[in-house]
């Protein structure tokens, strides 16, 4: 197709159409940094440490005067960004090994009819709207973790601190990982499908079992598209904003791991809830550009994400495979 | 039995009774975990579904359909979902008319043209990089541009503020497009892609353009394609809440804006969608009115499932079609 070299109107205009894309998405990122300076500005890199209540920090950032001189900027922005890594970093954790499960069960050893219901279950799970996940785990989940798991007496114990309820740290990585797994087992499934036959038939004239030819041959060979999941469902997971805002116990808080079990009961609130949580407060303008911050951080992040996803896969590139 | 699986042809399975009797345990208790993940995951889907089927058939009334939304305590009286879903159809429809026009444009452009190298490559990424921008993001972005005064006219300026409103159907519905672009731009490149290239020499060979290859060949065979694009796009834009909370105004009911042009004044309107019902609804939002959130989110579901029930319908069909090569003869 390179060959024909006549320039053409449908060019110029297909052509103009793709570079208006580009610089769309080029001033987005400029547009929303830009916007974003002066809460980085006022803080430097103090932003990402941690100091003082995030809560009470908020507050005054949407309290501060209409007076544009005495703005407020003070934050200290860790609990929220240890809040996205915890839940993001749990939840990858709880589902890679589930999903690389399912893709292999999906790929050899389902029997053919269950394998065929696999493809749409995934599909379908991926589907499913992010609030109604929310819904379901807030009405049905949080609950019952109150009941069943909360103790009366750690309640009790903290409660001038930090309000515990059956929303937490637990149940938004359980959540998530539920949201993050299709994506996982979709990626992962189709990469062990490529692999070519004839290296699992040669491992399979040596005697090798089917459980290890898959183990030894596909998931070796497929180790970077498992890296690539990896790296979606981690850009998928930090995006995730309604659902977490719904379950995360919406509370500044950074979990203490030293609290034993009780670790995973304390609430959390990810970048990305935050915004939700805050979208009523846009009229105020530093608070509007401290959430604008909040979605710069989260959009570098995902945007750095997909270039180490794509990078990730080059290994299989060269292999030959997708 | 040898004998048999060698009529059948090669198969990579290898029957039940040569297997995972025999294998040493590490093997077997592998075999076991891959089972009972798939198991655990075909339950789990299950399990959503039949819940919310439940809870949603028996809280949803017909009437609700058919109801505005009205604020009171009472949840006898607050009324159904009608606007939501409105809302829902009218975001979705701006959504797509926005996003499947630039994204079969864009995807055309990639395959067809795609010259300088270096150009394309760097408009493949960025399309990589809106797919990857979580909703919020893009809510936020939007948020940002059309609050600038230069776009009061797609919301509506408060006197006397020094920036618009910037949540509207139109804003909305742009910010939503982002989210469907991608999808269609995959959808149509794998579509163009699969087209063999002698069609296009055939075209180019009766001294056709590649312009008028690309409407009068192409296009129509990736007719599918784009309609599988389509269907994910709506797809995903039904199930979206983050733009729908910053950007749509999050009011109850659907609201025309006051002024500007006749017919133009819905769009700059604000409103609400199921999605935000829903969240409005539950505990998380203001409403509390955990009935009405089943009865919208099972509305809710029942339409994402439908769409991509349909969209695995049509990738189905272009497979086909490609396959047997019908597609293009028109």
């Amino acid at each position: 197709m390179s060959g024909w070299r006549i320039p053409e109107r449908a060019e110029l205009g297909l052509g103009a159409l793709a570079v208006a894309l580009l610089a769309l998405i080029v001033g987005m990122l400029a547009f929303v940094l830009v916007q974003a300076w002066p809460s980085f500005a006022h803080n430097g890199l103090a932003w990402f440490g941690s100091g003082g209540n995030a809560n009470t920090q908020l507050n005054d950032i949407y309290q501060s005067p209409a007076d544009p001189h005495h703005y407020q900027y003070h934050l200290r922005a860790w609990p929220l960004l240890y809040g996205t890594a915890l839940s993001t970093g749990l939840a990858v954790l709880l589902g890679l090994p589930f999903a690389l499960l399912c893709a292999l069960f999906t790929v050899e050893f389902a029997p053919p009819g269950i394998a065929r219901v696999m493809g749409p279950t995934v599909r379908l799970l991926a589907a499913v709207p992010s609030v109604i996940y929310g819904l379901i785990g807030i009405l049905v989940l949080a609950p019952w973790i109150n009941d069943h798991l909360v103790s009366a007496k750690f309640k009790l114990d903290v409660k001038p601190v930090v309000p515990i309820g059956g929303g937490g740290l637990l149940l938004a990585s359980i959540v998530l990982a539920v949201m993050i797994v299709p994506i996982m087992i979709a990626i992962i499934s189709d990469a062990l499908r490529s692999i070519p036959r004839s290296w699992l038939e040669g491992s399979a004239a040596l005697g090798v079992n089917r459980w290890r030819t898959m183990w030894r041959i596909s998931v070796r060979a497929a180790r970077p598209a498992i890296a690539a999941a990896v790296v979606f469902a981690t850009a998928r997971a930090l995006g995730e904003a309604i659902m977490l805002a719904m379950v995360s116990g919406s509370f500044i808080f950074a979990p203490n791991p030293l609290d034993g079990l009780n670790f995973f009961l304390e609430p959390i609130q990810p970048l990305a809830a935050t915004i939700v949580a805050g979208s009523e407060g846009f009229s105020a303008k530093p608070f509007a550009q401290t959430l604008y911050a909040f979605a710069a951080v989260l959009l570098v992040s995902s945007a750095l994400l997909s270039l180490a996803a794509w990078a990730a896969r080059q290994p299989m590139r060269r292999m030959g495979l997708r | 039995m040898h004998a048999s699986a060698e009529l059948a042809g090669p198969s990579r399975r290898t029957r039940p009774r040569d297997s995972a009797a025999s294998w040493p345990l590490a093997d077997r208790i592998g075999l076991g975990l891959c089972w009972a993940a798939g198991v655990t995951l075909t339950l789990l889907a299950t399990a959503i579904v039949l819940y919310m089927g439940v809870k949603g058939i028996s809280q949803l009334h017909l009437s609700y359909l058919f109801q505005h939304p009205t604020a009171d305590v009472d949840q006898s009286k607050s009324g159904g979902f009608l606007d939501p879903i409105e809302g829902t159809l009218l975001l979705t429809a701006i959504g797509t008319a926005i996003a499947v026009p630039i994204g079969t444009g864009v995807a055309l452009w990639l395959v067809e043209y795609g010259r300088p190298a270096p150009l394309a490559r760097t408009v493949e990424s960025a399309v990589e990089i809106i797919a990857g921008a979580p909703s919020i993001v893009i809510a936020v972005f939007g948020l940002v541009v059309f609050s600038q005064p230069a776009f009061a006219f797609l919301s509506f300026r408060a006197t006397g503020a020094d920036a618009a409103f910037g949540r509207s159907f139109v804003i909305a519905g742009a910010a939503m497009s982002l989210l469907a672009l991608p999808l269609v731009v995959g959808a149509v490149r794998e579509a163009l892609l699969q087209v063999p290239n002698h069609l296009r020499e055939a075209s180019l060979a009766l001294g056709k353009t590649v312009g008028a290859t690309i409407r009068r060949v192409l296009l129509p065979a990736v007719r599918p394609g784009i309609a599988t694009g389509t269907a994910l796009g709506m797809g995903r834009i039904i199930g979206d809440t983050a733009i729908v909370i910053l950007l749509l105004g999050n009011t109850l009911g659907t609201e025309s804006a006051d002024g500007g042009l006749p017919g133009f004044r819905l769009l700059r309107g604000t409103g609400s969608t199921l999605t935000s019902y829903i969240y409005g609804n539950s505990p998380a939002g203001e409403g509390g009115a955990p009935e009405k959130a089943y009865a919208a989110a099972f509305v809710l579901l029942a339409l994402v499932i439908a769409l991509n029930v349909l969209a695995t319908r049509l990738a189905r069909g272009n497979l086909s079609a490609l396959t047997g090569g019908a597609a293009w003869t028109r």
